[in-house]
């Protein structure tokens, strides 16, 4: 019962399928699971297959319990919680516009350089970035670039994949099992 | 394209194989439930569904039965799918029609019963438009169903009608709804040949246990000193045969047995190793014997709140084996030792035979002891009730209408009360399937359209609807559907005037302050059941009460019995919420002031 929450990455595969993201999502809020990110696109267009990665926090009784629940929703076919099963990479991707005219431009693209963020978009008082990399760099991010100017922000959540050479959610195994 | 000669002529130049493929949307939704091998079908008409019931209108083998709120139609085929094993199918209409199914729905979902309900939609041009009885209704049904569909396609109809059948049977059972918009029940539809490999393709649940748990699960079951096997409703979903197995392992372990709300009649009640339900209002031997085992034995059981009572505390010393068909019921609400996943009907067959495999004597001197104890609780008789002078205790109703007809082989539905509890203490079950009861859910108007189905389903049996008054006025419209279909239910009213199970809490909880609990205005039963076209019978006394039974078990249709009793009658044995097994109340004489704790009082 005093088990400490821990922050867990899940990847589940589903069927792409209207209401599919609502059954997801509403088996969170339903069942009082939290979510810190969702993200969710096709993977594999042939077989109509989305891959969805939830950022989730609780303890580990609870997150057996949300694998077990997602696992048993009809069009999903694989759930895979990358924080127990080994070492796995997340990365997320951000678009933060800075808007400024003033001197503190300059140190915006020094840090987007440090950050190796790309500018994707100028004008004389602005500048559009996209930076990639762990939630904590993105936020690291966008605190410096809030610091400097009015900062706009959207953030795609995070993605997530095993590390190593074995494949858990091939795409080839969808496809066979749409296909049988 | 209504009839195979309009069909022959407007498909001139096709081949034969598809002149007999082509139907409308609607021919082709009938022709798979008869496929599924549905016989009847609950419904209510609507604008959305005209075209499914103008071809019911012609087809001969399947039996529309009309009720009289959508609610009904779907607890009826809660109670046919219950006592019959099969796969209950409602026919509702959009918007409405599909909002009252909900309740239903939800019952079906807690209580794990397999049911397929095809709502009519507005046409698929007008889904978002806020049509004339338009509700969105996969996404009203999402988190009260097994899973859903909204069929968008003609094309899509016939796969996902069969998927819906498979879906709701297989595994844990479940409701599943298929929302048919009008344009599609009216589409040209090819009729393809039914591949179970493509219906069964996308939910595979697990069914076979792993070999390796079993045979742990045997070896903690033969070195247990104080065993308790505890089933649930899994076994009766498990089929008829899963109840043989559980008194096959019953009997040749010896094992003290006691069973959930929904388990009922999977060992019969008469046996000597059954010690009566367990949880909030169970026996005093099966709540002490869970407290106090050193192996629990879970066999389609889920740890619900009203079996555990306060979780820390529940049966603190044991080691745990959890069978469970669904993976998400492991570990949910108790931690358990050995998870098996699979068919409880299944696991227990191989449990047997690991059991015969090592030679299996069970340890006759620790159990010998066991049941020493044991008996020795059974021995404060905590079912017992004092029936003295006019009045009929509502206890004693029940256990003479299960004198009555213990050798009936009856169907008992009920409502949701204190007298559900009197009857599932009192009355005694046999067999599996003759118990239908909202658990779950708790669902107030259960009882009446459950009996409608398994009368439905077992023409020839005696079905009675043990009732609370206020419970059934939540769905006393049907007794017009039993009166038009001559549906012989019995409905036997514990009538105490006041919503029994809400005055009790009231009284032990909330200082007998009786907010809004009494069932006033009460209708005058005989003339009520009179109208409808019901026999209505009466007892007042005590002396009446056989008499009544008799006339009510005698009457060819049926009936509305009155059963006047106690009306500050409390149902004991009671576990208070929050409080753990060992705190079990067993009467009035128990009722101490602090019998709820603080926290208990929040929960439900």
């Amino acid at each position: 019962m005093n088990e400490l929450e821990k922050r867990h990455t899940i990847s589940v595969l589903v069927d792409n399928e209207p209401g599919v993201l609502a059954r997801v999502i509403g088996l969170f809020s339903g069942r009082g699971y939290n979510i810190e990110s969702l993200t969710v696109s096709e993977i594999d267009p042939l077989s109509q297959v989305s891959r969805i990665s939830i950022v989730t926090r609780g303890t580990p009784m609870v997150i057996e319990q949300i694998k077990a629940q997602l696992a048993r929703i009809v069009p999903v076919h694989g759930v895979k919680d990358l924080t127990s099963d080994g070492a796995h990479i997340e990365r997320e991707l951000a678009l933060v516009k800075m808007v400024n005219s003033g001197e503190e431009r300059i140190e915006a693209l020094r840090i987007a350089n440090t950050f190796r963020a790309r500018t994707l978009d100028s004008t004389l008082t602005s500048f559009v970035f996209e930076i990639t990399g762990s939630s904590s760099k993105v936020q690291a991010f966008v605190d410096l670039m809030s610091s400097l100017g009015e900062v706009e922000v959207s953030r795609t959540g995070v993605s997530a994949i095993s590390r190593g050479a074995v494949a858990d959610m091939p795409i080839t195994t969808t496809r066979d099992a749409a296909a049988s | 394209m209504a009839n195979t000669n309009s069909g022959a002529t407007t498909k001139a130049g096709m081949d034969k194989a598809d002149q007999d493929a082509a139907l409308t949307g609607a021919e082709a939704i009938l022709k798979v439930l008869e496929e599924e091998g549905v016989d009847t079908i609950f419904g209510y008409p609507g604008g959305a569904v005209l075209p499914i019931y103008d071809a019911l209108f012609q087809n001969n083998s399947i039996r529309h039965v009309l009720v009289r709120h959508e609610q009904a139609a779907v607890h009826a085929a809660e109670g046919y799918a219950r006592s019959t094993g099969k796969t209950g199918v409602v026919l509702v209409t959009s918007g409405p029609g599909a909002t009252n199914a909900v309740t239903g729905l939800t019952d079906a979902l807690m209580d794990s019963i397999p049911l397929v309900c095809l709502s009519g939609q507005v046409p698929t041009h007008l889904i978002g438009n806020d049509a004339f009885q338009e509700a969105d209704t996969t996404g009203i049904t999402r988190p009260c169903t097994k899973h859903n569909y909204l069929v968008k396609s003609g094309d899509d109809l016939c796969h996902v009608m069969r998927e819906a059948f498979h879906v709701a049977a297989s595994g844990r059972p479940g409701p599943v709804v298929v929302d048919l918009p009008k344009d599609v029940q009216l589409a040209d539809v090819t009729m393809e040949e039914k591949k179970p490999e493509v219906v069964t393709a996308r939910y595979q649940p697990i069914t076979e246990p792993d070999r390796a748990s079993v045979r742990k699960a045997a070896e903690l079951i033969a070195g247990a000193k104080r065993p308790v096997i505890y089933g649930g409703g899994g076994i009766i979903n498990a089929g008829p045969a899963a109840s043989d197995k559980l008194r096959e392992l019953v009997s040749m372990t010896g094992y003290p047995t006691t069973l959930t709300l929904m388990g009922l009649g999977a060992l019969p009640a008469t046996d000597p190793n059954f010690l009566g339900m367990l949880g909030m209002h169970g026996t005093y031997e099966a709540n002490l014997t869970m407290y106090h085992c050193d192996v629990m034995l879970n066999i389609g059981a889920r740890f619900d709140d009203r079996v555990t009572g306060r979780t820390n505390a529940f049966s603190p010393g044991s080691t745990k084996i959890h069978i469970d068909i669904d993976p998400s019921s492991i570990n949910k609400n108790i931690q358990v030792d050995l998870p098996i996943i699979g068919d409880a009907g299944r696991v227990m067959e191989l449990l047997i035979e690991e059991l015969k495999a090592m030679k299996f004597k069970p340890d006759s001197a620790a159990l010998g002891e066991w049941w020493g104890q044991i008996n020795s609780w059974k021995a404060i008789n905590c079912l017992g009730f004092d029936q003295s002078g006019e009045i009929i205790k509502p206890q004693y109703a029940i256990h003479r209408l299960w004198e009555k007809t213990q050798n009936i082989d009856a169907y008992v539905t009920t409502e949701v009360g204190q007298h559900q509890m009197w009857a599932a203490q009192y009355y005694r079950f046999e067999n599996p399937n003759r118990w239908m009861t909202s658990g779950g859910l708790g669902t107030m108007g259960y009882g009446l359209p459950a009996a409608m189905g398994v009368q439905i389903g077992n023409p020839e049996k005696l079905v009675i609807d043990i009732a609370g008054e206020a419970s059934f006025m939540m769905n006393m419209q049907e007794m017009s559907t039993l009166k038009q279909y001559r549906l012989p239910v019995k409905i036997f009213i514990i009538n105490n005037e006041w919503m029994g199970m809400v005055r009790q809490w009231q009284e032990l909880n909330h200082g007998s302050r009786y907010s809004e609990s009494y069932s006033d205005s009460l209708p005058d039963f005989m003339k009520l059941a009179e109208s409808f076209g019901l026999k209505g019978v009466c007892a007042e006394s005590v002396d009446d009460l056989d008499g009544v039974i008799d006339e009510m078990i005698a009457y060819d249709g049926p009936v509305l019995a009155d059963i006047r009793v106690a009306k500050e009658e409390n149902c004991f044995p009671m576990i208070p919420s929050g409080a753990a097994h060992n705190e079990i109340l067993l009467g009035p004489q128990d009722k101490a002031a602090n019998a709820t704790s603080e926290e208990g009082l929040a929960l439900v």
